[in-house]
């Protein structure tokens, strides 16, 4: 009730900044122009190169829609490994007093700086059949974890993760703890005021993080090649194929590119990330 | 305000256009009265299987040519033939297998029939020492064995492909990797415990992997063809190219790293 109220308030003094605001610098336009015609471009020039009378038959081919199953719910499942373990990393990173919390930050950052494909060799020289634990796995449970499905979630979960971890850092950080601390002297024990307060008050931010996550998941390549391979229904998602389709049949892999970006732009448009579009 | 926004626009489009201008050829600011030999460019996409044994070649090529810089372009076939038929302007073009080559024949954009001038076999890649005893193509399908093959879309899956349906027997390959080289990493890494992969890849990988021959091999035989691309800006240099690979020099070289004479 409380958060609806405020929320409200917000948006009314957000509208009162916009209809009394200055207006832009007329050069800001310029440069703005040129980065949205970059980020636009490209994706009209996929359009236009796609041969639309065959679109339909080369997105209901099995290998297609085999990818976009394992890709749909490979995503889900490691959206909510992100949510899951990235929240609460969040929350410790935002509130926990600990020595060493930036340069546990700093590491939690390094699958959006790192390349990809150097995340899946990471993981392969960890998880892989030789490798520090994957050795361990094959020879005392016979479990090898490359060229399965778990594989693919690992990878993807590896790469999502900094993307939830910083928006719920972010709004956890932003909303503060003056809430928690009334809500304690109230006689709320630490546990009850998490769960009453902390959690509805971030929920916005982990849900654009989730949201995030799971796009980025969606259109995960390098970490996947080079730690879960590549094999139809069971390794190969919707990005696998679009690299493998483009070395033999050009048309299939534009068919498949443009679903991507349709999946990608309804993802965005439902779940409508909160942080990032801001007041409306 | 309104000259900033213009030079602003104008940095921009710059900057694009410098970025997309790599690919030209530079056209270097030598006077006509220099004594030393004309400085040019020979442009060559070439197949990345075709790395090691092209390098050798430059030298000698740059000995023989004084004043030539050949420029390598080395990636997929496929990827390059694409690269060919969206104009991207080059003098030869070296392939890793007929139907990339046919790609660039198709748009008409070859200056002359492509000449076959080497071949490549499928191997078995095994860790060192072949701790599974692999020995033929059969023993590929023993349980519990972790194979990884190339996907049929690329020349190494489409040989590996070709020999199954001529052998009978059928694969259940843990992975179709996207690149031969990717295959190959998956046997190097220890995850796999044999892969399907040229002759000239277990050569590359050194004492990593070990290569197994079968004879089944031979009923897959990947062409390597070369032409001269019809635009070439330097297609004399790219005929004295083309006359070094397919001449005794290129094919010595060729037949160092395990290509087939064609």
């Amino acid at each position: 009730m409380t958060s609806a109220l405020t929320g409200k308030r917000r948006d009314d003094e957000r509208r009162r900044d916009h209809e009394f605001g200055v207006g832009l610098p007329p050069l800001l336009w310029v440069p703005a122009g040129l980065a949205f015609a970059l980020i636009a471009l490209p994706v009209v020039g996929l359009a236009i190169r796609a041969d639309w009378p065959r679109v339909p038959e080369l997105l209901l081919s099995g290998s297609a829609l085999d990818a976009l199953r394992l890709s749909l719910v490979t995503a889900a499942i490691s959206t909510t490994l992100c949510i899951v373990f990235g929240g609460p990393l969040a929350v410790v990173l935002a509130r926990g007093r600990l020595a060493g919390l930036s340069v546990l930050r700093s590491v939690v950052l390094l699958p959006l700086v790192l390349p990809p494909v150097v995340g899946g060799l990471a993981l392969l020289f960890l998880l892989g059949r030789t490798g520090l634990l994957g050795r361990g796995l094959d020879l005392w449970f016979g479990v090898t974890i490359p060229f399965s499905t778990t594989a693919v979630v690992l990878a993807q979960t590896f790469v999502a993760l900094p993307f939830l971890v910083v928006s719920t850092e972010g709004a956890l950080r932003t909303a503060g703890q003056r809430y928690e601390a009334v809500a304690a002297t109230l006689g709320a024990s630490p546990g009850l005021a998490f769960r009453r307060v902390t959690v509805p008050l971030v929920l916005p931010g982990l849900a654009s993080g989730a949201v995030l996550a799971f796009a980025r998941c969606l259109g995960e390549f390098g970490a996947t090649i080079a730690f879960a391979g590549s094999l139809q229904g069971t390794t190969r998602t919707l990005p696998l194929l679009v690299y493998l389709e483009r070395e033999s049949d050009v048309d299939a892999a534009v068919a498949l590119s443009l679903l991507l970006v349709v999946v990608a732009v309804a993802v965005i448009a439902v779940a409508r990330p909160r942080g990032v579009e801001g007041s409306r | 305000m309104r000259i900033r926004a213009t030079t602003v626009g104008a940095v921009g489009i710059a900057l694009l256009l410098a970025g997309c201008g790599n690919a030209a050829p530079t056209t270097p600011a030598a006077g006509p009265t220099s004594a030393a030999p004309e400085a040019r460019e020979l442009v060559v996409l070439a197949a990345a299987s075709l790395t090691e044994t092209f390098e050798t070649l430059e030298t000698e090529f740059e000995t023989e040519n004084p004043g030539v810089d050949v420029k390598y372009n080395f990636a997929g076939s496929s990827d390059l033939a694409q690269q060919i038929v969206n104009g991207a302007p080059a003098d030869v073009f070296a392939s890793a297998s007929d139907a990339t080559m046919k790609t660039v024949t198709d748009a008409n954009l070859t200056a002359a029939a492509p000449t076959i001038f080497a071949t490549n076999t499928l191997q078995i890649a095994t860790a060192p020492g072949n701790p599974q005893g692999i020995a033929t193509f059969a023993d590929l399908t023993k349980p519990d064995l972790k194979v990884v093959v190339c996907a049929p879309q690329v020349p190494c899956g489409a040989s590996a492909e070709k020999i199954e349906k001529a052998t009978g027997v059928t694969l259940t390959p843990v992975s179709e990797e996207p690149e031969v080289k990717s295959t190959l990493g998956k046997v190097t890494s220890g995850d796999a415990d044999a892969g399907l992969v040229f002759v000239t890849d277990v050569t590359s990988a050194g004492a990593d992997v070990q290569g197994v021959t079968f004879p089944e091999a031979s009923q897959a035989v990947t062409n390597y063809p070369i032409a001269v691309l019809r635009d070439a800006p330097q297609a004399e240099l790219a005929a004295a190219f083309q006359e070094l690979v397919t001449g005794e020099a290129g094919q010595k070289a060729l037949e160092v790293v395990g290509f087939g004479a064609p």
